[in-house]
């Protein structure tokens, strides 16, 4: 049993089936890598693992438990981070603002009533998050408006949101997509740093063929809203399958 | 100091000070001088500052901080007013129960509508909280007119119980008062020309109103104030950071609203009277004009957007012709008479066509309101920064 199991799930948008019977089992403390051609029916399968859609049909359970009918912040609090393809931060608030508030969920849950305290003496908060910005190079940007941020620096950060969080299953959609050659190299050495640091499950999106060979133990190929494959980064490499499904068409 | 660093403490401390000393600030003129009717500081106006400064400080807490725009806030005024007026009625002129009470009810009133009307965000929150404090404010005057006395407003009347207070023995109806000390009581100090008064109201309400600003600092530098600006920033990013985003609305709600039921209170601390009109969507609509005038977001702004537009309601409204026309004795016939004739429509009941158009101004070329013309003009004059990433987030006074 993975610590993630995906079991029959479907997911239609009108008449358009995105997803149809996808079976997944992540196994813990792995990095499972999920590859495809665009409308694939990638983010719409992270869609249903992280609340934001409910599947038609199928079950989804992590560490033995639904996920299913729970609201993103439950579900978050189980243990499941994301980074979405398109950054989602915090742009009207600063940099250490943003990684601030993934410690303050982690530390009081999904309420508390903090009116009088002080962030500013929160401070093994602060270290928390400043250490956070170390690991991902950003400690000298802290101050400025998340707004402000180049898009790579934004996916930084938001990995960052979700790292400090320490989540069990951190799922990356595309985590490199639209980031220069050194900080996708960056990227890549930090996630390996992470994975080698503490237990932690990884389910990552990735076009970049680099970035999954460099990271995944296994991977699974989607098209058209099924799983075609799931074996070892080697034995997918030559999967004759996979190459006309998708390979080939990303080496062009 | 107080759980504030240095720079709020220093900023909190000139608020202290231009409070405490507003009764001579806001006379700069002799009293015998033309100047005088910009006077503003006599007691009504002064304690009109501070008691609208309260609820716009207050609508800061929701609109400011979680971008959500209440209609309706005018609704927990009115509930505040009329909370008041029943204490001074049944329990004792003395304003303490009666502005506790008032926060206490406003407090639930808001847990209710804001349970409501959160569930929707944008313009459908706002047509919510709209259509909730119409609903009490037609209520206030037909159904409900056994506790709202209808058209005529809550009074007082000589036969009140007061079952705190001594027997009333005098003829005349009861006044507010703070364990005796009477709000309409006030010391005119007359220097030189000047005239300066010092009323018991003015200082109660200015003291209430450091302590709501104190708590609104507190508020806007705490996590939780952190986690309602996230809110305003992407409200889905931090659903998935595992926070719950609604109590934390709800909770941003219900305290504006107590801020709102405060302000009430203590207008019918200064004047024990409530009608239904404090509660119409003119009234919720007058404290989003203060916040965004002042600047929303911001600590002083909501603050300096009341103080201006109550004192362009009291003031520019008694400017008439005539009053032009002495200024402009001095031009020639034709020029005076050309710029009366030019300046009429923008005077006396005209005013709210300044304020229209000033309002239009700032939105225009100041998004950040009043604050943020403030921080442009100390901008010029600052050496430029260092060429350090600064974040412009901060909500500086
Ligand atoms: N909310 C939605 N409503 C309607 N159709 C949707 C919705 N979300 C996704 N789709 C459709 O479902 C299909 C799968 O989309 P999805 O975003 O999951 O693909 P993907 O594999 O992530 O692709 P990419 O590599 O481009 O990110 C696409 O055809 C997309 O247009
Ligand atoms: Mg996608």
């Amino acid at each position: 049993m993975g610590i993630l199991e995906v079991n029959g799930v479907g997911k239609n948008f009108g008449g358009l089936k995105a997803l149809s019977n996808v079976n997944l089992s992540v196994k813990e403390n792995t990095v499972h890598a999920i590859i495809g051609p665009n409308g694939a029916g990638k983010s719409t399968l992270l869609n249903c693992l992280v609340g934001k859609l409910i599947p038609d049909t199928g079950t989804v359970t992590f560490a033995g438990q639904s996920v299913l009918g729970r609201k993103p912040h439950q579900i978050n609090q189980m243990g499941i981070s994301r980074v979405f393809q398109t950054p989602e931060i915090f742009t009207h608030l600063t940099v250490m603002e943003n990684v601030l508030i993934p410690c303050f969920a982690r530390r009081d849950g999904s309420f508390r009533m903090h009116a009088f305290e002080t962030v500013a003496n929160e401070h093994d908060i602060v270290e928390q998050a400043e250490a956070m910005l170390k690991d991902v190079k950003m400690l000298d940007k802290r101050h400025m408006l998340a707004a402000n941020l180049s898009r790579g620096d934004k996916r930084r950060l938001e990995m960052a949101m979700c790292l400090v969080q320490e989540p069990k299953l951190l799922l990356l959609d595309e985590p490199t997509a639209g980031m220069a050659r050194a900080d996708t190299n960056n990227t890549i050495d930090l996630l390996k740093e992470i994975k080698a640091s503490r237990p932690i499950t990884m389910a990552i999106i990735e076009h970049d063929m680099h970035v999954v060979f460099s990271l995944a133990e296994r991977i699974t190929v989607m098209a058209q809203g099924t799983p075609l494959v799931e074996d070892t980064p080697d034995n997918i490499k030559g999967h004759p399958k996979v190459r006309e499904a998708y390979l080939g068409e990303a080496q062009v | 100091m107080f759980g504030l660093d240095r720079k709020d403490t220093v900023f909190m401390l000139i608020v202290v000070v231009i409070a405490l000393s507003a009764p001579i600030l806001l006379n700069p003129w002799p009293a015998a001088s033309q100047m005088a009717q910009f006077n503003a500081g006599y007691p009504d106006l002064m304690q009109r500052f501070v008691v609208y400064g309260i609820f716009a400080i207050g609508f800061n807490i929701l609109f400011g901080l979680t971008g959500y725009l209440s209609f309706g806030h005018a609704a927990f005024l009115g509930v505040g007013s009329y909370a008041a007026v029943w204490m001074f009625k049944l329990l004792s002129m003395n304003i303490i129960p009666a502005i506790l009470l008032s926060m206490v009810v406003a407090g639930l009133f808001a847990l209710v509508i804001g349970y409501v009307s959160l569930r929707r965000s944008g313009i459908y929150f706002s047509i919510l909280t709209l259509a909730f404090a119409q609903m009490s404010f037609n209520m206030a005057y037909s159904v409900l007119t056994p506790l709202t006395n209808g058209e005529t407003g809550l009074q007082l009347a000589l036969d009140d119980p007061r079952i705190l207070d001594a027997a009333n023995t005098t003829n005349s109806l009861p006044v507010t008062n703070l364990f005796g000390a009477e709000m309409r009581s006030s010391v005119t100090w007359n220097v030189g020309g000047w005239s300066f008064d010092f009323s018991v109201g003015y200082y109660v309400c200015a003291v209430i109103m450091l302590i709501a600003f104190y708590t609104s600092v507190r508020i806007f530098r705490s996590p939780f104030g952190m986690m309602l600006r996230a809110v305003k920033s992407n409200q889905q990013r931090l659903n998935y950071t595992g926070i719950n985003s609604r109590p934390y609305t709800l909770a941003a709600f219900v305290i504006s609203g107590m801020y709102a039921g405060l302000a009430g209170g203590l207008l019918a601390a200064m004047d024990p009277l409530a009608g239904a009109e404090r509660m119409q969507w003119t009234a919720s609509g007058e404290v989003v004009l203060m916040t965004i005038l002042g600047g929303a977001g911001t600590l002083i702004g909501p603050f300096l957007g009341a103080g201006f537009i109550k004192y362009c309601e009291n003031i520019f409204s008694k400017i008439n012709d005539q009053i032009l026309h002495q200024w402009f004795a001095l031009l020639p016939d034709w020029l005076e008479n050309t710029l009366v004739t030019v300046l009429h429509p923008f005077i006396g009941k005209g005013w709210h066509l300044t304020l229209g158009l000033i309002f239009m101004l700032v939105v225009v070329f100041l998004p950040g309101g009043l604050v943020e013309g403030w921080n442009r003009i100390t901008g010029l004059f600052r050496r430029k920064p260092k060429a350090k990433p600064s974040a412009t987030t901060e909500p500086a006074e």
